[in-house]
C-alpha cells in the first residue's frame, strides 16, 4: 500500500464530503481524467480511448456508433449519423443513408457533402481542410477506405480497396466536425479548437488547455433520449493518481477515472461508489514466435498459462480485474467456446513442461519486456512480479527488461526480431480490443508483422490468416460473429498469448452521482447522469 | 558599476548559447519517440515517417538545431508536438504560474529562514541553536512531495479547509487575488517553502555566527554601540552571501517544483515539463528547459549585481 493509501486508511475516517469546497451549481459533474491535457477538441481526438470517451462521443457523433445503454451485455454497433448502410454486389461499394434533420452546434445541417468533407480532412492532404493532427489520429483507423462520394444530400458511398466487412467498425472511430464552423473560424483549426462544433449531445463552452473544459447540453440533439440531464460537465486533467484521489475525497471533483487500488477501501468506507465493468481490454504477454523462441512450443505456452493463479492476483488489484480465460473477456460476443482452459493447474503445467523437456533441474530461461507504468498497463510491476513467481513454479525463470512506457511503445512497434528488444521473447503490452481489427486481426496477421504492423511476435499461420480473410469477407453480421468466435477459439486453443487478466475500468464516484450505467465499452454515455442534492 | 554590469551581461551570452546547445542535445539523448504521443499506437511505419517528416524530425541533428535556434532568435519557439499549440504560449503561461508559486514560497521561506538562522547564530551552541538546526535539517531532509501528500490528507481530505489541487475555481487563466483563488496556493507554497527555510536558516546561522565572532564586532561593542546597531552591521555583512543563496533558491523553486506541481496539479512549468518528458514532446521540452535555464542565468545576474551594489568590493573582482 502506498503512503497515500495508508494515509487515507488511517486518517480519512471522518471525511466531510463537501467540507471546505466551493459550492457547485446543481447538476454540475466534475470529472478528474487520467489524461495530462484536455483531449484534442477539433474532432478526431488524441489521448486514446479516454480522449474519445470525453471529447469524441460527447461533442461529436460518428456515422455508426457503439450502443452504450447497457451494462449487462457487450456493446454492439448501432446507427449513429447514418440510419442504414449496405454493401453492393461488388463487395466494395458501401452506401450510407444519413439521418435527416441533424444539425451541428452552430446550426448548420449535416449532409453527405459534410461527411465527405470530413473524410477529406483526414485522408486528402491536398484538401484545404486537411488537418495533420486529426489525420494522425484518424487515418490509421480507416485503412479500408479507398474513395468516397456524395450521391445526394443524405446519401453517400464509400468504396473500400478490397472487400472488408469490418468497415462499419472502422467508421465508428470517425467523428464529424462542422464545415460551417471551420469556415466561420477563418478555416483555422487552431481557432476551431477553442470553439468547436459537432453534432454530439454536449457542446464545449470553455476550454483552458491542460486545466479544464466545460461541456453543456446541446438541447437540439437529434436523439432526445441522449440529451444530457446535467447542467454542466467539467473535465479536469489529473494524471497523478494520488492527486485524483485527494481531489475526489476533498470534494473538488465528483468522479475520478482509474482510482489507485489501495485508495479504494478508504473511498468505499467514506461512501464513495466504485463503478466497474468488463470491457474490451486485456493484459497479456505478447509472445515472440521468431525462430528459436521457446514460446514456439505449444506445450510451453499452455504450461505457462496454466501456471498462473489468477484468482490469487485479484487482491493485488483490490479485486478489480477479471481473470483471463482467453484473449477477449469472457463476456465478449466473440469469445466462442474454446477447448483449452488456461485456468490454474500447476500439476498439469508441470506435466506439460516435462513433456517439453524441462524440469526441476532443467529450467527454461526467458526474457520479458515490461514497463513500470503506462496507459492501460494497470499495476505492471507487481503484476509482472506475480507472473514471474507463478512461472517459476512451473520451472520457467523470467528475466525482466524494464523500459519506460514511451520507449516500450517503440519496441512494440519494432517487433520481436528488432535488435532494440535485446533478445526479449515477450512483451507485456495491454490492448484496446474493441473491434475485429484491434481485437484480433492486427496482432497475428501475416501482413502486419512488425515493423509493417503490430504483429509483434512475427506469428504467421495460414489457418489463422484464412480466418482473418473470412472475417473481412463475411458481410452478414451474425455469420461474421461466428467467424470471430472461431478465430478467438483458435487464439485460445493454441495458447497464442500468455492470458493474464482484463481490466474493469474502475472509476470512483461521489455518492451524489446518479444514473450512470457503465457500458462494456471504452466509451460511456454521460447523458443519463444527474447529481443528487 | 556600469562597467561591471556590461561585463556581466557580455558573459551571459556564451552561457545562454551553451544552455541552448545542452537543452537541445539533452532531450535527444533520451530513448523514445515524440510521435508516440500524437499517433495511435498502431499507426503504420509509413504514416509515422510522413509525420516525422512533417515535424522535421527526419533531418540531421545539426540541421534541426540550426532551424530551432534560427526560429528562436526570431522569437518563435515552435509548436508542441503533442498539442499543436505554440510552445511560447505554453511555456510562458506555465512559468507565470510557477513564478507565482515560487515567489509565494519565497515570501514564506526567506523571512522565516533568515529569522531562524539569525536567532541560531546569535544564540550559538544554546538550546535555541540546536532547535533551529533540527528544524533546518528536517526541512532540507524531508521529501517535500511526501510532505505535500501528508498536508493534503490532513488539510484537504480530513479537515476540508483547503483545496488539494488546481489553481482556482476557473483555472489559472482566471486567477484573482482573492481568498477563493489564494487558498489554492497555500498548501503547495507551504510545502515548497520547507526546503529553502532549512537552507536559508543554515546559511544565515553560519554567517551570523561567523561574523559575530570577528574582532570588529567586539570593537563595535567597545565603542559603546547598542546591540541593535551591532546586529545591523552583522546583517549588512551577511547580506551579500545570504542574498546569493536566496537568489539561487528562487531559481530552484521555479525549476525544481516538478514533484510539488504534480502532487498539487498546479499548472506550472514543472507540471508542463513532467508531461513533456513523458510525451517526448521535444519542442516543448527544449523550450521549457531553455526558459528555466535562462531564468536561472538571469537570477544569477541579478544576484551578482545586487551583491555588487551591497558590497562595492565585489565590483573589483
Amino acid at each position: 500500500m502506498s503512503i497515500f493509501g495508508k494515509g487515507f486508511t488511517a486518517l480519512a475516517t471522518a471525511v466531510v464530503l463537501a467540507g471546505g469546497t466551493v459550492a457547485q451549481a446543481e447538476g454540475t459533474l466534475r470529472i478528474g481524467m487520467t489524461a495530462a491535457d484536455i483531449p484534442l477538441t477539433t474532432g478526431q481526438t488524441d489521448q486514446g480511448g479516454e480522449g474519445m470517451r470525453f471529447m469524441g462521443y460527447t461533442v461529436y457523433d460518428s456515422l455508426i456508433e457503439w450502443d452504450l445503454t447497457s451494462a449487462d451485455k457487450a456493446s454492439t454497433l448501432i446507427p449513429g449519423l447514418a440510419t442504414e448502410w449496405s454493401v453492393g454486389e461488388d463487395e466494395l461499394t458501401w452506401t450510407f443513408k444519413l439521418r435527416d434533420g441533424v444539425t451541428f452546434h452552430d446550426g448548420s445541417p449535416l449532409t453527405a457533402e459534410v461527411v465527405v468533407w470530413n473524410l477529406d480532412k483526414l485522408l486528402d492532404d491536398t484538401s484545404e481542410q486537411y488537418d495533420s493532427r486529426q489525420a494522425a489520429q484518424g487515418k490509421s483507423r480507416i485503412p479500408a477506405v479507398a474513395s468516397y462520394e456524395v450521391v445526394d444530400d443524405l446519401t453517400l458511398t464509400i468504396t473500400t480497396n478490397e472487400p472488408d466487412a469490418t468497415l462499419p467498425y472502422q467508421l465508428a472511430w470517425i467523428v464529424m466536425s462542422s464545415k460551417a464552423n471551420w469556415e466561420a473560424m477563418d478555416k483555422d483549426w487552431e481557432k476551431v479548437a477553442m470553439s468547436p462544433s459537432g453534432t454530439g449531445p454536449w457542446k464545449l463552452t470553455e476550454f483552458v488547455p491542460r486545466e479544464r473544459a466545460v461541456l453543456v447540453p446541446f438541447e437540439d440533439y437529434w436523439d432526445e433520449s441522449r440529451i444530457p440531464q446535467l447542467d454542466e460537465m467539467i473535465l479536469i486533467p489529473l494524471p497523478e493518481p494520488n492527486a485524483r484521489a485527494a481531489a475526489l475525497m476533498s470534494g473538488q471533483v465528483d468522479w475520478i477515472e482509474a482510482p489507485a487500488p489501495d485508495t479504494i477501501p478508504a473511498m468505499e468506507a467514506n461512501g464513495f461508489k466504485i463503478s466497474s465493468n468488463a470491457y474490451p481490454h486485456n493484459w497479456t504477454w505478447h509472445l515472440s514466435r521468431v525462430e528459436g523462441s521457446p514460446w514456439n512450443d505449444i506445450k510451453v505456452r499452455k504450461a505457462a498459462n496454466m501456471a498462473i493463479d489468477r484468482e490469487s492476483m485479484m487482491p493485488l488489484l483490490g479485486g478489480l480485474m477479471i481473470p483471463a480465460k482467453g484473449f477477449l473477456p469472457p463476456s465478449s460476443n466473440w469469445f466462442g467456446e474454446p477447448e483449452f482452459d488456461p485456468s490454474y493447474d500447476l500439476e498439469a503445467a508441470r506435466a506439460l513442461m516435462e513433456e517439453a523437456g524441462y524440469g526441476p533441474d532443467n529450467h527454461l530461461e526467458v526474457k520479458a519486456l515490461i514497463s513500470p507504468s503506462g496507459s492501460g498497463q494497470m499495476l505492471p510491476l507487481p503484476m509482472n512480479e506475480f507472473v514471474q513467481q507463478s512461472l517459476a513454479e512451473a520451472w520457467i525463470d523470467v528475466e525482466f527488461s524494464v523500459v519506460e512506457w514511451n520507449q516500450m511503445i517503440n519496441l512494440w512497434r519494432a517487433g520481436a526480431e528488432d535488435e532494440a528488444v535485446d533478445g526479449a521473447q515477450s512483451i507485456n503490452f495491454t490492448y484496446f480490443i474493441q473491434d475485429p481489427f484491434t481485437g484480433l486481426i492486427r496482432h497475428l496477421d501475416c501482413d502486419l508483422i512488425a515493423p509493417n504492423g503490430t504483429n509483434w511476435g512475427h506469428y504467421c499461420d495460414p489457418e489463422m490468416q484464412a480466418l482473418f480473410e473470412k472475417i473481412k469477407t463475411t458481410f452478414d453480421p451474425e455469420e461474421q460473429e461466428a467467424v470471430l468466435q472461431e478465430t478467438h477459439e483458435k487464439y485460445v486453443n493454441d495458447a497464442l498469448f500468455l492470458f493474464v487478466t482484463h481490466d474493469v475500468a474502475p472509476r470512483a464516484l461521489s455518492p451524489k452521482v446518479e444514473g450512470f450505467v457503465q457500458a462494456q465499452n471504452w466509451y460511456q454515455n454521460f447523458s443519463s447522469i444527474t447529481m443528487a442534492d | 558599476m556600469l562597467t561591471y554590469l556590461i561585463r556581466r551581461l557580455i558573459l551571459v551570452l556564451p552561457v545562454a548559447f551553451g544552455v541552448s546547445v545542452i537543452c537541445f542535445l539533452l532531450v535527444q539523448i533520451a530513448p523514445g519517440d515524440p510521435l508516440t504521443a500524437i499517433m495511435p499506437v498502431d499507426a503504420t511505419a509509413e504514416e509515422q515517417d510522413a509525420m516525422r517528416a512533417a515535424y522535421g524530425l527526419d533531418k540531421p541533428l545539426p540541421i534541426q538545431y540550426a532551424i530551432w535556434i534560427g526560429n528562436l532568435v526570431q522569437g518563435d519557439m515552435g509548436k508542441s508536438i503533442a498539442t499543436g499549440r505554440p510552445v511560447a504560449g505554453e511555456v510562458f503561461g506555465a512559468v507565470q504560474n510557477s513564478l507565482l508559486l515560487a515567489v509565494s514560497a519565497a515570501v514564506i521561506a526567506f523571512p522565516i529562514g533568515t529569522a531562524l538562522g539569525f536567532l541560531a547564530g546569535y544564540f550559538r551552541d544554546t538550546l535555541v541553536d540546536r532547535g533551529v538546526t533540527a528544524i533546518s535539517i528536517a526541512g532540507v531532509s524531508v521529501p517535500n512531495y511526501w510532505l505535500g501528500i501528508v498536508l493534503v490528507i490532513i488539510f484537504s481530505v480530513n479537515l476540508g479547509w483547503l483545496p488539494s489541487m488546481g489553481a482556482g475555481p476557473g483555472g489559472s487563466s482566471e486567477w484573482q487575488w482573492n481568498w477563493e483563488h489564494m487558498r489554492h496556493l497555500v498548501l503547495p507554497a507551504v510545502t515548497l517553502a520547507v526546503v529553502p527555510i532549512g537552507i536559508v536558516a543554515r546559511t544565515v546561522r553560519a554567517l551570523a555566527g561567523d561574523i559575530l565572532s570577528q574582532d570588529f564586532v567586539d570593537a563595535l561593542y567597545a565603542k559603546g554601540m547598542s546591540r541593535v546597531d551591532v546586529l545591523r552591521h552583522v546583517a549588512r555583512n551577511a547580506a551579500a552571501t545570504a542574498l546569493s543563496v536566496m537568489g539561487l533558491q528562487l531559481g530552484y523553486l521555479l525549476g525544481g517544483s516538478i514533484l510539488i506541481e504534480t502532487v498539487f496539479n498546479w499548472p506550472g512549468s514543472g507540471f508542463l515539463l513532467s508531461n513533456a518528458i513523458f510525451q517526448r514532446d521535444l519542442p516543448l521540452l527544449q523550450g521549457t528547459i531553455l526558459v528555466l535555464a535562462l531564468f536561472f542565468v538571469a537570477m544569477n545576474l541579478i544576484v551578482d549585481v545586487a551583491q555588487a551594489a551591497i558590497d562595492p568590493r565585489i565590483q573589483r573582482t
